[in-house]
């Protein structure tokens, strides 16, 4: 054995930690040790990229090594990464980076007009006409003011100021600065922040690090994962009883629920918002991806608007908006915005002091925001091609949202809200009692246990509905629709059939 | 709280205010991009507005950007950025074979062979191995695991998830980070956002800044009362200072750490920047490892490069990457399980990153026109760092230590009794009153001392040394000019 003393955060240096080892040589611990890192970073959880994507990685290793399994390769059906799917870019967008990283290329006739001068306008912007050179911290201007123009042509003319746009390093980042923002106090006054259940996972973790309060508000899984306010007030007036609830979160389109929101509801959870002084932030990353019939986005600042004075002066929000999802899929770039609403002025200093500590967000992200917000329009040489891209994206993914949909319910012990939008399916199923008891034993959440065999069996990679969070005793997984049709195709028959003999096995 | 409006209508006030914020957001200041930027910023609308001042431009010489200031990107790296953009131009004639050969092998290891899916949360493992093999490179053989490489949004991305993993304990056992005294301030700003007591080491600047482990120990047993110190940053080649700090000193750091059992944050984003005769960059892994294993199996350590510094100033894409040494498995894993909630660095700085650490190699067709750039940059800036030296040693009044590496000058200024008391009548810090005094005379930013740390009742400003020569050259005069008059004017 060994004898340990364990290291602590005590001020006392001289109580040296010292651990025995195997040869009785005498050596310390180290610095930095799991008893002594920050305890908030502990409490840490992304299951996005958790515990089953380690394993599919891991997976992925042995067959490329040779090893023998069920499947010829393991499908990342875990993350809203389109382009690892195979999506491809939209061919403009990358014609202007690639004239912003080598401006020797304007000279260059395979290039349209169009992307040109889209791209002069960018580096002219930049300082030394480089996209090398630190922007501004909110972002550069010029592509800040765009935003705002895009902001109001989508909102049908509801102005916006570009003052109120800070560019981010995706749409996480913005996320995690105004939460950092937010969270004060201590104990039965420490900041809560509202969020759903089900919900996209960086929330809970940005709470976690933060050490602030989640309050936890449920989605109505009976009715398609609609948002009641009577859910609303519930999980706020419990709340109240231990921490001081300030903000109010919410993902429209959803993830992992795909649901979008009716304009009622939103107008609903503004009136709420307002009457119970939260400030409201408005996740809104995926609003081009709507699929459904009878859906439609309705962004928060535009309802908040059409709410008249009464709200539109006083209700602070922050919305979100990112190059990772909708048409474009550019992950990779880390490309975002925050717009916000009715911001303290004094508060809003401090935030453009916070942001210029880390300089300025990737500048090819703050570009190809710019071209996102200001796309080829008709009369421009790129346009029909523009537009044949992003239809054709964009109505495959709504092709898929269905046949996931369609394919899943046919599964007995599988049942799938609509996809309305964004680019998730998030279907429930039942885990026969046996499984459950066998997960339990080994220390597993039942959907992770039932996750983890899809994935040793099919190459399947999927994220269990715990690492999103569900009601008690309801077990779900989220699962992409991003891969080509015929190989969603597959993929959804491999996860019937697996679902069947799962079912089976533990009957 | 709700406040009368003027109608008498009573109204709230609002959610978030100042009074409700988070309290440590409040304490912290960035002083590169702070006030005096701010009005530079002011200054440059109003001119193009048209209003009359005595000079024609601003000249924005606080901030490390070489870009902004005219230095050109590197072709060979600008070329494989945009191959990886836009993989139609792999047809291209006009590119070189290795920077298509390059940019096939990045889009290799990209998710569908893309620049816009995410990569690992810890970096393309390519871009990582070639990393692993660039520092064996540098550091004479000593090994370098890609698995220890974390690639990161710029090098302060880095920094900042390792001053937060460090950081525990509650009042005197509050973990306590020691830093340099000028330090650049993303190190203060970073200890007051996550409420860690900052302990400062102070550079001596009659000795060329350099660092005194007596010094080291005078702030640390200090520190013991009422914090618990646990970290020990050090920049090198420094920032502000641009010191290049000699073997011997990385030797006695490295042993103080160890003695003490603090965990070595080695700041080394100047790596390429060293210009004084006499002066090298010796890298804390390679001396760590040169002292043994007593120290090399012990001591934990972080090192830090970036995409911004060097010859490249490829600021704006925010690439960088930390290797991390002897640091606990089960403390890798909460850093892995951290980074991964961010998902990714931007894939376009990892790109770029490659091609630092994997640079055209002398058989290869971009060699001589790589070589010839990264010269040229390189030796302009020792040309400039000697000239900034000597103009302002010429200057009564202004001392400046030789500007042995990185981009920065931090000559100490006397500020005449009067001047300081002027300041103070106006609520500001003297080496500010100073410093917005030279900005609304002459158009030129720089950054007040007080912005980095200085001795009790010394002066500073930093002024970057990335103008071109001519350019600077009139900086200089215009400084040297303001100098006297200002002195002048309060004798």
């Amino acid at each position: 054995g060994q004898a340990h003393l364990r290291s602590n955060c005590t001020g006392d240096f001289k109580k040296k930690t010292e651990k025995m080892t195997e040869n009785g040589m005498m050596s310390r611990a180290k610095v930095l040790t799991i008893d002594t890192i920050n305890p908030t970073v502990k409490k840490v959880e992304y299951a996005v990229r958790g515990p089953i994507v380690q394993r599919a990685v891991e997976l992925e290793r042995e067959l490329s090594q040779g090893m023998k399994k069920p499947f010829a390769e393991v499908i990342k059906a875990n993350i809203g990464d389109a382009h690892a799917m195979g999506q491809q870019p939209i061919t403009f967008f990358r014609q202007v980076l690639a004239l912003c990283s080598y401006p020797e290329l304007l000279s260059d006739n395979t290039f349209p007009e169009d992307a040109k001068s889209r791209a002069c306008r960018i580096l002219q912007s930049c300082g030394g006409h480089s996209m090398g050179a630190y922007s501004a911290s909110q972002g550069i201007d010029s592509v800040r003011e765009d935003v705002a123009r895009y902001i109001e042509r989508r909102d049908g003319g509801v102005p916006c100021d570009p003052d109120d746009i800070y560019l981010t390093t995706g749409a996480s980042d913005g996320i995690v600065t105004m939460l950092k923002l937010l969270v004060c106090g201590e104990g039965a006054s420490r900041t809560g922040v509202m969020i759903s259940i089900p919900q996209y996972p960086l929330y809970s973790a940005a709470l976690a690090e933060l050490g602030a309060v989640q309050i936890n508000y449920y989605l109505n899984e009976e009715k398609c994962w609609s948002l009641d306010i009577p859910e609303l007030q519930r999980a706020l007036d419990e709340a109240r009883q231990y921490c001081n609830p300030r903000a109010l979160c919410i993902i429209n389109p959803g993830n992992p629920t795909g649901q979008v929101q009716s304009r009622k509801c939103i107008e609903d959870v503004i009136q709420f918002a307002a009457k119970e002084r939260l400030f409201l932030m408005a996740d809104e990353v995926y609003q081009d991806n709507v699929y459904a019939d009878g859906c439609q986005f309705h962004s928060f600042k535009k309802v908040l608007f059409e709410m008249g004075p009464e709200y539109s002066d006083t209700v602070e929000l922050a919305s979100f908006h990112s190059t990772s999802k909708c048409y474009m899929g550019e992950c990779g770039f880390r490309g975002g915005y925050m717009e916000l609403i009715n911001m303290d002025d004094e508060v809003k200093a401090q935030l453009t002091k916070l942001v210029s500590v880390r300089l300025c967000p990737p500048v090819p992200g703050q570009a190809l925001m710019d071209l996102v917000v200001n796309p080829p329009q008709p009369g421009e040489p790129s346009y029909d091609n523009f537009i044949k891209e992003r239809t054709a994206t964009l109505s495959a993914l709504a092709e898929k949202a269905k046949l996931t949909e369609q394919v899943l319910n046919t599964v007995q012990g599988i049942s799938c809200n609509p996809v309305q939008g964004a680019m998730y399916s998030f279907p429930r199923i039942t885990i026969p009692e046996k499984a459950v008891k066998e997960a339990t034993e080994k220390g597993q959440q039942p959907d992770m246990f039932y996750c983890m065999k899809m994935l040793e069996e099919t190459g399947i990679c999927l994220v269990p509905g715990s690492g999103f969070g569900q009601k008690d005793g309801t077990y779900h997984f989220r699962m992409t629709i991003l891969p080509p049709s015929d190989k969603l195709k597959i993929l959804l028959d491999k996860v019937k059939e697996f679902h069947q003999k799962f079912t089976q096995q533990y009957s | 709280m709700s406040q009368q409006a003027v109608n008498g209508v009573p109204c709230r006030g609002k959610v978030l205010t100042v009074d409700n914020m988070n309290p440590n957001v409040k304490r912290v200041e960035y002083a590169v991009r702070g006030p005096i930027v701010q009005r530079a910023v002011q200054i440059e609308k109003e001119l193009r507005e048209g209003v009359k001042k005595p000079f024609t431009e601003v000249i924005k010489a606080n901030i490390g950007d070489a870009h902004a200031m005219g230095q050109k990107p590197i072709t060979f790296l600008r070329q494989v950025l945009a191959l990886c953009s836009y993989p139609e131009l792999l047809e291209d004639n006009k590119f070189p074979e290795d920077a298509k050969k390059r940019a096939q092998r990045i889009l290799g290891a990209c998710g569908g062979h893309s620049i816009g899916a995410y990569s690992a949360s810890q970096g393309i493992e390519c871009v990582r191995q070639d990393v692993a093999r660039y520092i064996e490179k540098r550091d004479g053989g000593i090994p370098s695991n890609p698995d220890n490489i974390y690639l990161s949004t710029g090098a302060s991305d880095a920094i900042v998830t390792m001053l937060k993993l460090l950081v525990c304990g509650e009042g005197r056992d509050r973990t306590g980070v020691m830093i340099s005294i000028p330090q650049y301030p993303l190190y203060s700003a970073a200890l007051a956002d996550l409420g860690a007591v900052q302990i400062s080491y102070y550079l001596d600047e009659e000795k060329c800044w350099s660092l005194d482990v007596a010094e080291l120990r005078r702030a640390l047993n200090a520190a013991r009362q009422h914090c618990n110190p646990r970290v020990l940053c050090i920049i090198n080649p420094g920032n502000p200072t641009g010191q290049v700090q000699s073997r011997q000193c990385i030797e006695d750091v490295i042993r103080f750490a160890k003695e003490e059992h603090l965990f070595l944050m080695a700041d080394e984003v100047y790596q390429d920047n060293v210009y004084a005769e006499g002066c090298k960059f010796h890298s804390f892994k390679k001396v760590l490892f040169e002292m043994g294993p007593e120290y090399s199996s012990t001591v934990e350590m972080a090192s830090f490069h970036s995409t911004s510094k060097c010859y490249m100033g490829e600021c704006g894409f925010r690439g960088g990457y930390m290797e991390v040494i002897n640091m606990d498995p089960e403390v890798k894993t909460q850093l892995t399980k951290l980074v991964s909630v961010r998902l990714c660095p931007p894939v376009p700085g990892q790109a770029l990153l490659d091609l630092v650490v994997n640079p055209p190699q002398p058989d290869e067709p971009s060699y001589i026109t790589f070589m010839k750039e990264r010269t040229a940059v390189l030796s302009a800036l020792a040309e400039k760092a000697r000239l900034t030296e000597q103009t302002f040693n010429a200057v009564p009044g202004i001392t400046c230590n030789p500007v042995q590496g990185a981009m920065y000058t931090f000559p100490r200024i006397t500020l005449p009794e009067k001047a300081i008391d002027k300041a103070k009548e106006e609520g500001k810090v003297p080496d500010m009153y100073y410093c917005m005094r030279l900005l609304e005379e002459e158009g030129i930013c720089l950054v007040p001392g007080s912005g980095f740390g200085q001795r009790e009742g010394t002066f500073h400003f930093r002024m970057t040394i990335l103008p071109p020569t001519e350019k600077l050259k009139v900086v200089l005069q215009k400084i040297r000019d303001f100098h006297v008059r200002f002195t002048q004017e309060f004798s």
